[in-house]
């Protein structure tokens, strides 16, 4: 089914080859997933995963930018199905020696790869490549676009803790602007009918977000109140000597994390962080280790999430 | 034991809610009681009386833009003599910029200067917070630590902030400290020589600063405040050009305003004569037809306030070739003075001159009120509960501005020799008398 879909097709479902972003993703394409990946995670953790399944099958983790957890993650998941792993990052590679985007493209679908794993510093680029290659393309995070995958094992993740997803209130905090793990997030939860408000500094979130369809504030005191999930986004240092805010202190003075804005959401809300954590910066460090916290589990989902994805984009060519 | 002071005898004028009448005023333990207190019978066992004489008793003079040597230039000014200076002028409260040596942009720096005014032989001081790190122009400064300290508004000083995207990053994290953004309108790119381009400047060879620098620096500025939809003030407009683009911003209902210091609604470039390095200023003194705008704009009330623009330099900063010489003049002592040389010659009414110095630099600074900014104290106000900071001025006696024997230490003013109507009696901090003898 796969092979007949056409090239351009961006999105996960039945007919599609790749997994490029959530937006425009129906909800009824993201319920399997994350019942399959459920599946996997019970299965991992009794280590029974089906080491056949891809067996034969390459996966490449193309890394154009540094990455280590959502590297190893996509690696253990295809190994965890038998995929054979080859991880290439950009510090290996022939980028180094000028080779375009394009030309890295045919190299790799000269070698027949199945699954390519894509991180890119540039939005679009996992897209591009997806036109050019025969292999299933998944975006690992491409600049400031997409993240897919870590909006999947966010909602798993909030699904096995809350039972639903939907009709829930997530706060989102920090740098959305330059966040592509927030703007899959946004996608995927208003498609489920739940209410996102993004919370930081005028410069990190821009007014003109609310066009995405949700609720934008600039003061952690109305952001958090009453909400079920408050998910914390890493502050990149780049964002202070951009000079987007002042430093470290007065951020976490305003938009940090701490015990007295937790108690305005509800009680038992969930704290999530995709990671790296900056302790006492955007999340103060007895909130991450709280009952509360989720973070750890997001892990542990994250990798079940990436092992049913793997399974579903090469469901085309098992046939 | 409380103490009181009453004031008889005097105008009472307070802008800030219209009063202009003949009057007294009740203080009690440094905050204004009332006006008409006590009636003519029960005068407070104890009280000291002070016999205004008829003069206009109205709020301490409120000067938003004011430099003083401290931190690092002890030997141009010290807190101590710019108060002497600031006293004398009728001037209670001072908004410090932040361009001293080191540049205030750490919280423990703004503590520091609002403590320093806060002993009660000192004028009070409001200090600005730097807007970005070291005055650089680079990254943003802690805007929300520095207001939580005291901070009143942010700014470079006379350093424009050069990049738009500076500007326009600073305008929209401001918004979310209601912080006030202060600019020094002039390209820099622009603006490197020493005296407004023309035939002035070509005659003694000088270079040029031409005026449309200001209108440059204004309009981008005023079109970033569109964008972002935050607050941007104007410090020392000078160019008629530069007013009217304001004016229209206004009219638009863009948040911005502006202030202007004497030297650019009383002299004009001629005061550079033969290269007096006591009358370089930055912005330049500009040409007469700018002069007789800003005197407009004073008029039409789009100049939200006068500020002294007080910049103490000391003898050997001066003596040097003109393009060398440090610009800036004092003007603590002279503010009122030179502000009433416009209620004489008819462009603005005494009252109107007044809230130029009190009540309206106050609203700009967040200090007018119950809720002043960072637990400051109410000031440019004679409402009841406010602080009795107050100055006692006979706005027809006549003086002379002598260089060498103004009060304060720091004596280069642009204005030697000249005579001005309007003189302080005596000033008033917390109730307590710190300038004048008996009225």
């Amino acid at each position: 089914m796969a092979e007949a879909s056409s090239g351009g097709s961006r999105f996960f479902g039945p007919s599609d080859r790749h997994l490029l972003g959530i937006q425009g993703m129906h909800p009824s394409r993201i319920e399997p997933i994350l019942d399959l990946a459920e599946s996997y995670a019970l299965l991992s953790r009794s280590r029974k995963t089906p080491r056949d399944l891809l067996r034969g099958r390459t996966l490449i983790n193309l890394f154009f930018e540094d990455s280590t957890r959502t590297r190893t993650s996509f690696e253990l998941a295809g190994k965890r199905l038998g995929a054979d792993v080859v991880n290439m990052s950009v510090a290996q590679s022939s980028v180094n020696k000028g080779e375009t985007l394009l030309d890295t493209a045919a190299t790799l679908n000269a070698m027949r790869t199945d699954l390519l794993v894509v991180r890119h510093s540039q939005s679009g680029a996992p897209a591009l490549l997806a036109q050019k290659v025969d292999a299933a393309v998944i975006n690992a995070g491409d600049g400031t676009h997409e993240h897919p995958t870590q909006a999947l094992l966010d909602a798993l993740t909030i699904r096995r803790h809350l039972g639903r997803l939907e009709g829930l209130t997530v706060a989102i905090c920090g740098d959305i602007a330059h966040s592509r793990v927030a703007r899959s997030n946004i996608h995927l939860l208003t498609s489920m009918a739940n209410k996102v408000r993004l919370v930081g500094p005028l410069t990190l979130v821009p007014r003109s977000m609310a066009s995405l369809g949700v609720e934008v504030h600039h003061s952690m005191e109305t952001g958090l109140r009453d909400v079920d999930v408050v998910m914390m986004l890493r502050l990149q240092k780049e964002r202070m000597s951009g000079g987007l805010i002042p430093s470290a202190r007065e951020y976490f003075r305003y938009y940090g994390l701490d015990q007295r804005r937790l108690d305005l959401a509800k009680p038992g809300a969930l704290v999530m962080h995709p990671g790296p954590m900056n302790r006492g910066v955007e999340i103060a460090s007895q909130i991450a280790d709280s009952d509360q916290s989720v973070i750890r589990e997001q892990v542990e989902m994250g990798v079940a999430v990436r092992m049913a994805v793997l399974d579903r984009l090469s469901r085309g060519g098992r046939s | 034991m409380s103490t009181c002071t009453v004031f008889e005898n005097v105008r009472l004028i307070d802008p800030a809610s219209g009063l202009d009448r003949q009057g007294r005023l009740l203080v009690r333990d440094g905050v204004i009681v009332g006006h008409d207190l006590p009636d003519a019978e029960g005068k407070p066992e104890g009280a000291e009386i002070v016999d205004g004489q008829g003069a206009v008793l109205c709020p301490g003079l409120v000067d938003m833009r004011v430099e003083i040597g401290e931190p690092g230039h002890e030997y141009r000014e010290t807190v101590k003599s710019a108060s002497r200076a600031a006293f004398a002028g009728g001037v209670t409260t001072v908004a410090v910029l932040p361009t001293g040596s080191p540049p205030i942009d750490d919280p423990a720096m703004v503590r520091m200067l609002r403590f320093r005014g806060e002993e009660p032989d000192y004028v009070s001081i409001l200090p600005y917070g730097a807007l970005t790190k070291g005055c650089q122009g680079a990254e943003l400064a802690e805007i929300g630590l520095l207001s939580e300290a005291g901070a009143v508004a942010f700014t470079d000083g006379n350093r424009a902030i050069a990049s738009a995207r500076q500007m326009k990053l600073a305008l929209t994290y401001a918004q979310a400290f209601d912080a006030l953004v202060v600019q020094h309108p002039e390209e820099p790119t622009l603006a490197g020589g020493c005296a407004t381009e023309g035939e002035l400047a070509l005659r003694l060879g000088l270079p040029g600063i031409p005026t449309a620098a200001e209108a440059i620096m204004i309009a981008r500025d005023i079109r970033l405040v569109e964008m972002t939809g935050g607050r941007l003030h104007f410090g020392h407009v000078s160019t008629g050009e530069g007013v009217e683009l304001i004016r229209q911003a206004k009219a638009r209902g863009v948040r911005v305003t502006c202030d202007t210091a004497p030297q650019y609604f009383d002299l004009n470039e001629t005061a550079i004569g033969d290269f007096r390095t006591y009358a370089k200023f930055s912005p330049p003194l500009r040409r007469e037809d700018d002069r007789l705008a800003i005197c407009a704009a004073l008029a039409d009330g789009t100049i939200d306030a006068i500020a002294s623009d007080h910049a103490p330099r000391d003898p050997d900063d001066k003596r040097l070739p003109f393009a060398q010489a440090s610009a800036g003049g004092t003007g603590l002592a002279t503010l009122l003075g030179v502000t009433l040389t416009r209620y004489h010659d008819g462009t603005l009414s005494l009252s109107d001159a007044l809230a130029l110095l009190t009540c309206r630099p106050a609203v700009l600074l967040g200090v007018n009120g119950a809720a002043a900014r960072g637990g400051a104290r109410p000031v440019g106000t004679l409402a009841a509960g406010a602080p009795a900071d107050l100055c006692l001025f006979d706005p027809d006696r006549a003086w002379q501005v002598i260089a060498g024997e103004l009060p304060g230490h720091a004596q280069n003013t642009p204005f030697d020799g000249r005579a001005l109507e309007g003189k302080v009696m005596g000033t008033w901090k917390n109730g307590r008398r710190v300038f004048g003898g008996a009225a």
